[in-house]
């Protein structure tokens, strides 16, 4: 999850790191207060999610109270990336001699945390190790023992800083390594990180994320910043269908319906397991369909979740059928899953048989599973049908209703467009 | 042979009463030759039997029942309390832990494996559905219930690594059903960081005569898809590889989270269009299906199907 800059600002100073002197306003008013409290020239920052905030006209700089009164106004009326932003961060504008890059991310192939460094900040870290190799040092440290400054002093001596300079960056690059651990980041970086005229260092701007997974234990830092427990800070809101499919998934602890996005499409996916979903969903557009969302079954939901879960899928305007599949479930019940998005069609007022295009999940308890798709008609494929064979046939199916075959009825000749009860067999 | 385990590893499971780990247990003694789990452990449950197998409070205590080194783990044990199970069971001298518990802070994962690597023992996982030898063993929940796991997987001379549980049967069924048995099948997790990616299994499938190939499951997100272009292009590897990638559609979803939580897609040196050349370039051959694999790679290991 992310952080607002002021809320990154927050744990850095938390962490003892220096920082300008700063306040955050929700209103024009507020942030007149702030400045008046802070004095001297300002920064106004728009607190948004989203980067690109200085190219946007999300960053203005004021001198006076009233000027910090009319630029919070503006900016705070002024979306960015889609995002109108939370508040501004009134801003101590500093005198700068020079700036610096601190941050420290995890490099998933040595498996640790590195900090990385650079005596050219300000500018995005990636151009400067690609263009200026020479001037970005980085170094790698223990999960396990504890921090130490020297580790800090090494790494930011060897790009040739001596004197106070490194004197003062030590302890700063050292308590920047520690919160990463202590609070489960993923990414800490303070950039830049400014050395001021009167040789004090401080974090200019912050940029913090934590880690979904560690926010059980991080409680009490996200309720000290004020951060709800219901706010998953996202690239994009989620919508409503999105957060009715979360709802799905977390009412019910037994198994999993993840990750539910939606698509605009006429095709309903009730997909699984992880790998099996990007599979599918890869398989169905190369086929030219159209997934009306994306999500992930998995472990071992019950039928009253994989129903809810389906009903929502198929209640979401524009579907006209669901697929439902998987890869080889091994401690999914296939059984349960098939009386599950049935049990949805029949409360829904369909006919399994119509609402149900494919459902390929072969594997635990298949045979009991394959028993109940029979008796209600529905199209099933085993294990001898590939996924994207399956997702192949679904697109046909929902693409031949949309070519005007009729609605099955009684007669003779459209009975034998129906597919077979049985389809146990490769194609 | 097989890589990692064998008719004689032994192993423990840690987190023995929970559900998961019942069921997995009862489906590993029942698979092939039969596992020998000689002991659970969960705390405050000593005394109890999981199907037959003795249930103890600490591993030290499961170690001096067995009277002689275990082998391995498999662990269950809910997130919060993963990292201690697993350092309990490394500092009792075992050498392969299989972690099935998904949601693991990865703080918490590069701990286990800083200690891994101090003690001279692997960790596969986390987030992963284990190790299987087919007709052999089973180490996790890896192709489920014992005749399930055998219609799934067959012996045979493909080496199978994916970072997804279900697609490593997806794709061991479809070799087994072109008539390509599988040596061992390795679940390596979906994780950030895990214990071994598949560069590191590379010298282990080489060391093993009865693999001639390997086949990869992978998606977009993380490095180690370069990793073992670089493995391969370094180690002239007699073992052709092909692999397969979900997840293409996220080229164009920038910034969205899907699959495994490793499945993030920033920048361009990480989209699925880029791996697939890394991994053209390095002579890994890059399937499109599924279906496409068994022909792919019996062509590159020069047998007929």
């Amino acid at each position: 999850m992310r952080f607002y800059e002021y809320e990154s600002r927050a744990i850095v100073a938390r962490a003892g790191i220096p920082v300008t002197e700063h306040g955050f306003a929700t209103t024009s008013q507020r942030a007149r207060e702030i400045a008046q409290e802070i004095g001297g020239p300002l920064v106004i920052k728009s607190q948004v999610l989203t980067g690109g905030r200085m190219k946007a006209g999300g960053v203005q700089f004021a001198d006076t109270p009233e000027e910090a009164q009319a630029k919070a106004e503006q900016v705070l009326a002024l979306e960015i990336g889609g995002h109108r932003p939370r508040g501004v961060l009134v801003d101590s504008r500093a005198q700068v001699a020079h700036e610096y890059y601190a941050g420290v991310v995890w490099d998933g192939i040595a498996k640790r945390p590195v900090m990385l460094f650079s005596d050219m900040g300000g500018i995005d870290i990636e151009e400067v190790a690609e263009s200026h190799p020479e001037h970005v040092v980085r170094a790698h440290f223990s999960t396990r023992t504890p921090f130490d400054d020297w580790q800090a002093r090494q790494l930011i001596a060897s790009l040739g800083i001596s004197g106070g300079a490194l004197t003062r960056l030590t302890p700063i690059l050292a308590r920047l390594a520690r919160l990463f651990l202590d609070y489960d980041m993923t990414l800490a970086e303070i950039n830049p990180l400014g050395e001021l005229t009167d040789g004090r260092f401080v974090a200019l701007d912050a940029h913090m994320e934590m880690e979904n997974e560690a926010r059980p234990r991080q409680r009490a830092l996200l309720a000290e910043l004020g951060v709800g427990e219901e706010e998953t800070r996202q690239a994009r809101e989620a919508t409503e269908f999105e957060l009715a499919g979360e709802r799905v998934d977390t009412s019910d602890h037994r198994g999993v319906a993840g990750n539910v996005t939606e698509f605009d499409g006429n095709l309903g996916l009730v997909i699984g397991a992880g790998g099996g979903s990007l599979t599918l969903f890869d398989a169905v557009r190369a086929h030219g369909g159209q997934p009306a969302n994306y999500c992930e079954i998995g472990g071992n939901p019950s039928v009253k979740k994989t129903c809810e879960l389906a009903k929502l899928v198929l209640s979401k305007p524009g579907v006209e059928r669901i697929a439902v599949m998987m890869s080889i479930v091994s401690n999914t019940r296939v059984d349960i899953v098939a009386r599950g998005v049935i049990k949805a069609c029949l409360e829904l007022g369909f006919d399994p048989a119509q609402k149900i295009a494919i459902f390929r999940i072969p594997g635990a308890w298949e045979e009991e599973g394959f028993k109940i798709l029979r008796r209600y008609g529905v199209e099933y494929a085993d294990r001898s049908v590939s996924l994207h064979e399956a997702a192949r046939r679904a697109v046909q199916k929902i693409q031949g209703a949309a070519d005007g075959h009729s609605a099955p009825t009684h007669d003779a000749a459209s009975a034998a467009d129906q597919a077979p009860a049985t389809t146990a067999s490769a194609g | 042979m097989s890589i990692l385990i064998d008719a004689q590893t032994t192993f423990i499971v840690q987190g023995i009463t929970g559900r998961e780990a019942v069921n997995l247990t009862r489906e590993c003694l029942e698979y092939g030759q039969g596992a020998r789990i000689v002991a659970g452990v969960t705390p405050g449950r000593r005394g109890r039997e999981v199907h037959g197998v003795p249930v103890f409070d600490c591993v030290a205590q499961a170690v001096e029942h067995h009277g002689a080194p275990i082998d391995g783990s498999v662990v269950t044990v809910p997130p919060a309390f993963t990292k201690d199970a697993v350092l309990e069971a490394l500092y009792n001298g075992i050498k392969l832990v299989v972690i099935v518990t998904e949601r693991i802070p990865r703080r918490d994962v590069a701990e286990m494996v800083e200690v891994a690597d101090q003690l001279g023992a692997r960790i596969i996982g986390p987030n992963c559905l284990g190790i299987i030898v087919p007709d052999v063993i089973k180490m996790g929940g890896i192709g489920g219930p014992a005749r399930d796991a055998a219609k799934s997987y067959t012996p045979g001379p493909i080496g199978v690594i994916s970072r997804s549980g279900g697609m490593t049967t997806e794709m061991s069924s479809t070799l087994t059903a072109a008539g390509l048995g599988q040596s061992t099948a390795v679940s390596i997790g979906g994780d950030a960081i895990i214990g071994s990616t598949y560069a590191e299994l590379m010298p282990l499938f080489e060391a093993d005569e009865q693999t001639r190939g390997i086949v990869i499951y992978t998606e977009p997100g993380g490095r180690m898809e370069a990793e073992l272009a670089r493995y391969v292009t370094e180690n002239a590897s007699r073992l052709p590889i092909v692999a397969f990638m979900a997840g293409r559609f996220m080229d164009e979803m920038p910034g969205m989270s899907f699959g495994h939580a490793g499945t993030i897609v920033e920048g361009k040196a990480d989209t699925a269009a880029e791996k697939i050349a890394r991994l053209t370039e390095a002579g890994i051959t890059v399937a499109e299906e599924i279906s496409q694999i068994p022909a792919l790679i019996a062509e590159r290991i020069g047998a007929s199907l």
